[in-house]
């Protein structure tokens, strides 16, 4: 066991930090610390041409392999880059879903020829991206997809009918990756394809949905007839579950360092705020705080556990299968906090009629982490049946 | 960085975990447990003189193995999984480690070899009972000798862990006049030693009464400005130690709770397939997880501690995270065991019980829960401007 960093990656910090430092100034000094997670609708024009400033520095993909246009860093590198980022106050990305999962879904799973279209614009900043899983009946129960694929040799194209919804940042994206049935008998899990779906088509409409923030991040995609090229489905058909599964797993990593040093910005300013408003005397809002900075700083060394992953050490799946309920949990907390923390300013809003403050989002939206991505329900499901090895939950007859 | 165990790390585990599957079962601990004495003599002399698990960690200079914090956690976390009765806890991560933190002078140095060379059991009295922690704890005064070059003392110590079977004795004291702490050697003989039975039965504790004795000068371990930072840190190490007994105690508890629920059946099934037993199980396995994390980086920063790095500096921090963490975490899987094994949990026969007065037990030694969480407030409260 051995803390800190070698002095090369002692060096490529101060890299990345000078970059920051050298570009998020001028039209971009407005974005720092915005645009993260409730906040994901605001300056969405700026922070798509900030994204495309992080291409010009090189900084987008910097884990993937070099041969995919990647710069390959060390685990260790990847994790100072989130660092640096987050306490440079870097914008929420708009390029996230597809640097962290299409990318390297395509770069496991995708013909040569989609990872020769697709990943350069990921890399450019270019294209944007969203995720198309969930759809009315299929909520939970992800497998249970009702949305259809049929190939139409003639044309040479697929066509996709059905609905998605909470597809995040749909109507601010280029594409989209779909789930939908290639055969049209199955259930579950097979006789899926995992399709990459051009949005700007007149098969794909979306609607925002109002969230209880009153802003919307979030969305409903119509699919009807809408087409994607048969070279646009990966892998083949009826094997997408397999791909899909393979990038949940790019969900959870190194990205989760960078994630704590944005939470530990909303503790800070929560807990200078209990301190300027007296909040901080009082003893059971500083058991509170004492909690809330042991929970981040145990997440912190959960992270470091997973990321140091040792074959020899069996116990390590266990922590990286713990972190999303572990996290979403200890955050919704923090909202939670943020709150009686402000006591009765609580509830005043920043702007009529219901522009709400930085912690009034945080406080609502934080109660979406215990939701997307799998519910905290469905995570001590997979807790118990794949880490602890206890019997399967019974499916009841549809 | 690189935060997982090496390969002698894993072999130490594993070897500690073989010896105590079969030095300290149930039977072991039961027949020791109801004892005075409260440990077998024979398990004893196999960890001071087979292993010398007392040398992990004193340095190769003063006759140890030279290793680090991480691999004395390593052993009371197996320690605590197997709920082993000994004064291995009062004499390597209190006593030791006070030994170890004075500033080198030959008292400490004859008490380290003391214990590296002839395994001799010591203890550590300070608290004068009460709710009070750590320094504020302190009653017991000493005044300097006007008839010779050293100290006179005179105190009633409580909760003083093995302190009916130490032959020597590192307690704490301040300065009558103006207050200054002191830490002094004391042999058994000075003393009077009271075993006072405890609701946890594995581990022992006893009253111990000073009246007036002298302690010469060539037994004042330390007794300057510098006295009361070692205290301090002294009951940080100590801390770190009993988070990483309450790790493996939570650990034991989810694994024989996954054990009992997958075999029991009811209603024509295992109870371990009903959700409400299933997700109570997933919460403590992620307690157990973060239980690992807290311990292991605290055990880290001990050893950048003893070594003089600048991350030392975050003992007190590490130290009471991995407390509180570790001891609720303990203190929430034991509960949640007995629950889950229902009536069995609730007899003597069955283990749980051992567990969960154990847990209890170390939530309060050492400062509760809510003491090491108000002494993190304190720190970041200090840091955000
Ligand atoms: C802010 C936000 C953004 C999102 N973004 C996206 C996106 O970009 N793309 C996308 O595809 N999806 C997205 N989602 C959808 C999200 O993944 C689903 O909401 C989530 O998987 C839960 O499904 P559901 O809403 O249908 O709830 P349901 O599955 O209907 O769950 C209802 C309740 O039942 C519980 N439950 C269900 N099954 C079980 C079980 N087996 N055992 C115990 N309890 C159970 C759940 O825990 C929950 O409490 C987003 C959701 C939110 C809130």
């Amino acid at each position: 066991m051995r803390l800190g960093f070698t002095q090369e990656d002692e060096r490529f910090r101060e890299q990345v930090s000078d970059w920051l430092a050298d570009n998020l100034v001028g039209e971009f000094a407005k974005l720092k610390f915005r645009g993260g997670p409730g906040d994901e609708h605001m300056f969405f024009a700026e922070r798509a041409a900030w994204e495309k400033q992080m291409a010009s520095g090189g900084w987008i993909g910097i884990g993937w392999p070099e041969a995919y246009g990647g710069k390959a860093c060390s685990l260790e590198q990847q994790v100072i880059f989130h660092e640096e980022y987050a306490r440079a106050g870097g914008p929420g990305r708009v390029g996230h879903i597809g640097e962290g999962l299409t990318g390297p879904t395509l770069i496991a799973f995708g013909s040569e020829q989609q990872q020769r279209r697709f990943l350069p614009k990921i890399l450019s900043g270019e294209e944007l991206w969203c995720q198309g899983y969930s759809e009315p009946s299929a909520g939970s129960d992800l497998a249970n997809i009702a949305s259809k694929a049929a190939f139409y040799e003639d044309e040479g194209v697929w066509k996709i009918n059905g609905q998605k919804v909470w597809t995040s940042l749909a109507h601010e994206s280029d594409w989209c990756f779909v789930l939908a049935r290639t055969d049209p008998a199955s259930k579950g899990s097979r006789g899926l394809g995992f399709f990459l779906l051009e949005l700007d088509q007149p098969g794909v409409e979306i609607r925002p949905i109002t969230q209880l923030t009153g802003t919307s991040e979030f969305n409903e995609v119509f699919l009807d007839d809408a087409v994607c090229q048969a070279d646009c489905l990966v892998g083949e058909a009826g094997q997408g579950w397999a791909v899909a599964m393979g990038l949940l797993g790019f969900e959870r990593g190194v990205s989760t360092l960078g994630q704590q040093m944005l939470f530990q910005n909303e503790l800070s300013e929560v807990i200078k705020i209990a301190k300027q408003n007296g909040a901080a005397e009082d003893p059971v809002i500083r058991q509170r705080i004492g909690d809330a900075h042991m929970g981040l700083k145990i997440m912190r060394y959960n992270s470091m556990r997973t990321l140091s992953a040792n074959p020899g050490d069996g116990t390590l799946d266990r922590a990286a299968l713990s972190y999303k309920l572990y996290w979403s949990s200890w955050h919704r907390n923090l909202g939670n906090l943020a709150m009686d923390v402000l006591g009765p300013d609580a509830e005043l809003v920043e702007q009529q009629p219901y522009d709400l403050t930085r912690l009034q989002s945080l406080f609502l939206f934080t109660r979406s982490d215990t939701i997307y991505g799998g519910t905290n329900q469905i995570q001590r499901n997979i807790i118990a049946e794949r880490a602890l090895g206890l019997p399967k939950e019974t499916r009841g007859k549809d | 960085m690189d935060f997982s165990f090496n390969e002698d790390q894993l072999l130490i585990a594993d070897t500690a975990d073989a010896f105590l599957t079969s030095a300290s079962n149930s039977a072991q601990v039961r027949a020791a447990m109801s004892t005075e004495l409260g440990y077998e003599p024979a398990l004893w002399q196999q960890t001071t003189q087979e292993l010398a698990w007392q040398l992990t960690h004193i340095p190769e200079s003063e006759g140890g193995l030279g290793l680090g914090y991480v691999e004395l956690c390593i052993l009371f976390e197996k320690m605590g999984k197997h709920l082993c009765c000994s004064p291995f806890f009062s004499t390597v991560a209190l006593s030791l480690n006070s030994l170890l933190l004075v500033a080198a002078n030959d008292c400490a140095k004859s008490a380290i070899a003391a214990i590296a060379e002839q395994g001799e059991r010591f203890a550590l009295a300070y608290s004068g009972g009460g709710r009070l922690v750590g320094l504020d704890s302190i009653t017991a005064l000493y005044h300097d000798s006007d008839s010779y070059n050293g100290v006179c003392l005179t105190g009633d110590y409580h909760y003083v862990i093995d302190g009916h079977t130490a032959s020597s004795f590192i307690v704490a004291a301040k300065n009558a006049s103006n207050g200054q702490l002191g830490l002094f050697l004391v042999p058994k003989e000075k003393v009077d030693v009271a075993w006072t039975a405890t609701m946890d039965q594995t581990r022992k504790l006893a009253r111990v009464s000073i009246r007036e004795a002298e302690v010469p000068a060539s037994n004042i371990l330390s007794c300057d400005s510098t006295t009361k930072g070692t205290f301090e840190n002294v009951l940080n190490l100590a801390c770190i130690a009993l988070a990483a007994e309450q790790l493996g105690v939570a650990e034991q508890c989810l694994s024989q709770t996954v054990d009992y629920i997958s075999e029991r059946k009811q209603f024509g099934r295992a109870v371990g397939s009903f959700q409400a037993m299933k997700h109570k199980a997933a919460d403590m396995m992620n307690r157990a997880e973060a239980a690992r994390s807290a311990v292991y980086y605290a055990a880290c920063i001990a050893d950048e501690f003893l070594g003089g790095q600048p991350l030392g500096a975050e003992l007190s921090e590490a130290a009471s995270i991995a407390k509180a963490y570790c001891c609720d975490a303990a203190f929430f899987n034991a509960g949640m065991a007995l629950q889950m094994y229902g009536g069995v949990g609730f007899t003597w026969e069955y283990d749980v019980h051992l567990y969960f007065k154990r847990a209890k037990a170390a939530q309060l030694t050492f400062g509760d829960s809510a003491y090491h969480r108000e002494r993190i407030a304190q720190l970041v409260l200090e840091q955000i401007a």
